[in-house]
Order: structure tokens, then sequence, then C-alpha cells
């Protein structure tokens, strides 16, 4: 399918046009040194400076980022083992259930997960705050990592793993000089996406969220509430800057052809 | 790797995690959506107490109601809101299709070496925050924002017109958000057809747009499929979109639920809609993971 027709030609510009455009202005109006969006004051770094001193957005920041470091380490942990479980063991029992289990997180609305892992935590007792948001983004991201790792398990040669456990290799050290070196990039992937998930999330965050543990997007929220803000857009153009920058530089570190196969795998999991 | 402790250790471990935090939640949320709003902490009665014995179970079934069920049952309010919300996955899931398709058949049928960046500028807006990008757009759409400015200087409009708290704003929204997920599996699904297919039926005199019908469409319909499930189910019960760019006057079934929650603390009723929102959206979570089932294991 290489026949590029201007259709084709003009969808594609049209579909990339829509997405990137509301970026591109958040991230010019940022520098807008005016207040207002319709007014073009001239470039400045105002509300960047102005950002330093916000002292709430800056902890809500550091909370994020302190949830989402965990929880991508956590998530990664569980969401490999789900996906070493789902491939190389077929008879698990209860297989069914854990399948559903790991699929169901990846499209179920946010509001539903949210409300009953609050529901848990009451009921559990436990005092809302930082780790009952690291729990509960760790439930939510740990399927995405199932997935992504599930995908590349499948399409990597069982031989090798095989071979050493039959030269006498145990088990686990098998596991840690073959298979892990092997599978290391869907695991950074999914490390990835499991730290920019949480590092998003509103909704699950609201719910298990309890006093001093304000994450960003809920700052951001209700900033956002009461208004566009300058500061807002330029938090917004940080956060995006570095999650391009990120993107860009892992893509570039990996292989090409690990590039093409990660792109069906990707495809697949979606 | 069979009846090793680690062996064992790498199913039991997620397995539990997922049953404590994952399954576990939505029975205590079906428990209490069969409640009663109470003064006191946790807001809602009776509390299960396992540790009384038997009577006491015996009187935490009598004191169960399904109170809650009655009112979304008979307040219009819930069910004009399941009803909105229906109205909104439908039509962007119709919309994000029709959009999605011409972008990944594009990308499909572009320069094989093009292909991977033209995918990962695709998802590169995924990566960035949900909330930014919904953000992005209250810019654009506000009364003195960047929308109403084009148009009153192309003078499409004479006054501006107000975009935001409509639903057409909550369409953009919604389209914008999602486009990506329609876009990957419906490009995973074209990139695997062989050109040889539409070569061949184009020797045969078949016309351009009748191979897309009839060759192309049909050999894409698990990517359809997948796509407008993987689209359709969060939207039902999304809550940002429609609260940040859509109107106060008809909220959808997510913004209802948030609002019993935080707003009236009503527990119960909460619990009640998260019940009915998953039972009605049980039959697609369904058939979206036997695609996924297909999809990831049919590969090996």
């Amino acid at each position: 399918m290489h026949r590029t027709s201007t259709f084709n030609v003009v969808s594609v510009a049209l579909g990339l046009a829509f997405l990137y455009l509301p970026i591109g202005i958040l991230i010019v109006y940022s520098f807008n040194a005016s207040r207002l969006v319709t007014v073009w004051g001239g470039w400045s770094l105002t509300w960047y400076r102005e950002l330093l001193h916000d002292a709430a957005i800056l902890d809500a920041a550091w909370a994020s980022i302190r949830i989402a470091l965990l929880t991508a380490t956590f998530a990664t942990v569980l969401g490999t083992c789900a996906a070493l479980a789902l491939v190389h063991m077929d008879r698990v029992r209860g297989r069914l259930l854990f399948t559903s289990m790991v699929y169901a997180p990846l499209v179920m609305p946010e509001i539903i997960t949210g409300l009953s892992l609050l529901l848990l935590f009451v009921a559990l007792n436990v005092d809302r705050g930082f780790w009952t948001v690291v729990a509960a983004h760790t439930t939510l991201t740990m399927c995405f990592v199932t997935v992504v790792m599930q995908s590349r398990l499948i399409g990597f040669d069982r031989s090798l793993e095989e071979a050493a456990l039959d030269l006498g290799s145990p088990p686990l050290k098998t596991f840690f000089t073959i298979t892990l070196p092997l599978v290391f990039p869907a695991i950074a992937a999914g490390w990835m996406l499991a730290f920019s998930l949480s590092l998003d999330d509103l909704v699950i965050a609201s719910f298990t969220t309890g006093p001093g543990a304000t994450t960003l997007p809920i700052r951001i929220y209700s900033q956002v509430r009461l208004g566009v803000k300058p500061e807002i857009n330029a938090i917004c153009t940080i956060m995006i800057a570095a999650v391009a920058l990120a993107t860009v530089a892992a893509s570039l570190a990996m292989k090409r052809n690990a590039i093409t196969r990660e792109r069906g795998a990707f495809g697949a999991q979606l | 790797m069979k009846h090793s402790l680690f062996s064992r250790l790498v199913v039991v471990l997620p397995y539990l995690w997922l049953l404590v935090f994952f399954l576990a939640p939505f029975l205590l949320a079906l428990k209490i959506s069969f409640s009663q709003t109470a003064m006191a902490l946790p807001p809602y009665q009776p509390v299960l107490d396992l540790g009384a014995g038997w009577p006491a179970l015996r009187e935490f079934f009598a004191q169960l109601s399904a109170d809650s069920y009655a009112l979304i049952a008979s307040d219009p309010l819930y069910l004009s809101s399941f009803l909105k919300s229906l109205q909104v996955a439908g039509v962007s899931t119709v919309l994000l299709l029709l959009i999605g398709y011409p972008l990944a058949y594009g990308i499909a049928r572009s320069a094989r070496n093009l292909q991977p960046l033209l995918v990962m500028l695709v998802v590169l807006p995924f990566w960035t925050s949900f909330l930014i990008r919904v953000y992005a757009w209250i810019n654009i759409l506000q009364r003195d924002g960047l929308l109403n400015g084009a148009l009153l200087a192309l003078h499409v409009i004479d006054a501006p017109r107000g975009w935001l708290a409509t639903d057409t704003a909550i369409y953009i929204g919604v389209v914008y958000s999602y486009l990506p997920f329609m876009v990957l599996p419906l490009y995973a699904a074209l990139e695997k057809i062989d050109p040889a297919l539409l070569e061949a039926a184009a020797d045969l005199g078949c016309p351009r747009w009748h191979a897309f019908w009839r060759v192309i469409l049909p050999l894409t319909r698990a990517g359809i499929a997948a796509g407008a499930l993987l689209c359709f189910i969060p939207i039902m019960g999304e809550f940002v979109i429609p609260d940040l760019l859509g109107s106060s006057q008809s909220l959808m079934v997510g913004q209802t639920l948030w609002t019993e929650f935080f707003s009236n603390r009503d527990w119960p009723v909460a619990s009640a809609i998260a019940v009915t929102l998953l039972i009605a959206l049980l039959g697609p979570i369904l058939i979206y993971e036997r695609l996924q089932r297909r999809a990831i294991e049919g590969e090996s």
C-alpha cells in the first residue's frame, strides 16, 4: 500500500493539524506578555517566572512526580509478572477471570474505578493520601504494562530461555540473565507509559486522595474551573516539552527495526 | 518454569493485587448501592461487621434496600444523564470513525519509511496530559478566544458566539482526546492488508471505491470494532471533558455520579449509578476483551 494520492496526503495533513494546532496555540500563548488570549502583548517569560513563585503548583507537581515514580515502578513489576503468567502459563486456574481483570481497566470508565477504590479504602479504614493514590494508580497502569509486555513476550524467541534451562541454569538466573535483557525495551516502554498515565490522571486521584496529597492535575483542574490563566499555559508547556523530549529520546535510542516491531505491538494492544 | 516458587509468585502477585484492588472494590460498590445514606462516617448504613456473627449478618441483609435504584429509575434527572452519555458517546464514536479512518488509511498508504514517524506523531499527543489537551480548547473556544477572533476577522460571524458550554464543544473535546485510540487499531488493521489484494481487484476491473467497500472495509472490521469500543466505553463515563467544555444544564452520567458523591455526599446513589453504568457497559466490555484476547494471543 504505497500509492500516495492527494486524498491520502490531505487526510493525514488535516488530521495532524487538528491534533497539533491546539497544543501549538497553547504553547505560543504561554509566552504572551498579555493576560488576555485575544491580545498579543509580545513575547515574554512572565508566566514562567510567576510559576516559580507559585508554591501550591510546585508542591502539587512534586507530589505528582513522586506518585508517578512509585506507581510506574510497582506497575512495571506487577504488569511484567502478569504478562509472564499469561504468556508462559496456559493452564493457570481461573485464567479467564485473570485476563478479564487485566483487560477491563483499559476501557473501564475511570469514574467507576475511582469510586470503587475509594469505597475499598474507606471500608479498610485506610487514611487516604499519598499511598492510596499510588495503590489506585498502580492498579490502573499495571494493566497497560501487562498488555505492552504481553505483545512483546509473545513475539520473542523462547528457545533461548529453554536452552539456558536445559543447560542447567536455575529459573531465577535464567530470568535475570536471558529473559530480562531481551524484554528490556518493553519494560522501559511500559514504565514510561505507567509514569505518564499516573502523572496525567485526574479522576481516580480525586477520589482516592486525601489531605496533603494534592496532585498536579487536581491543582490544575481547580484552577482551570475558575477560567484560563496564562500560568496554566506555562506549566502545560513545560509538561509537553518534557514529554516530547522523553518520547523523542526514547525512540532515537531504540533501533530502527525495534521501532517497527513496537509499532505493530502498540497498534494491536490498543 | 514449572512449580518453582518464583513461577508461582509471578502468577499470585498480580492475581491477588487485581482481586483486592480491582474486583473487591466493585463488589463493595454493589453492596453500598443497596445501603442507605446516613449522617455518619462512612456516610452509609448498614456497615458490615463480620466479627459480630450470624445474627448481625442477618440483620445486615434485612437492612439492605433498593431505594437508590428506585430513585434512579423514578427521577428523570438520572435517566436523562444516561441518555446524554449515550448520545455523546454514540455521536462521538461515529465522528471519530469518520475522521480516524481516512487518517489511518492515509498513514497506511504513505511510504514505508515515513509510517513510523507518522504513527509517532499521532501517538505523541496521547502521551501529553489529557487535562492539558482539554484545557487547550478552552483557550480557543472561550468567548474572547481565538475561534471567535478568527471568525470575526474573516467576517463569518458579526458578533462573538458562545462556543463553550455547548454540545459542540463536548464533541470537539472528545474527538480530539480520543483520536489516537481510534487511529491506532485502524492503522494496525490497515497495515496488515496485502497490497496485492487491491492490485488484484483493480486488475479484475473493480473501481477503487468499490474495492474499498468490498475488500478493505471487510478486512478491517476487527480494527473498526476495537477502535469504536476503545472510544465508546470510556466516553460513556467521561467526566473531565463535559465538565470543562459542556454546559451545566444537561449532565453526562459521569458528572451526575461526581455530583452525587462530592456535592451531595450520597454514596449509595453514587454507587448505584456506577453499578448501573457498569451493567450497561458489560456487553461492550466483554466484546472488547474478546477482541483484545484474539488480537494479542492470535499473534503467536
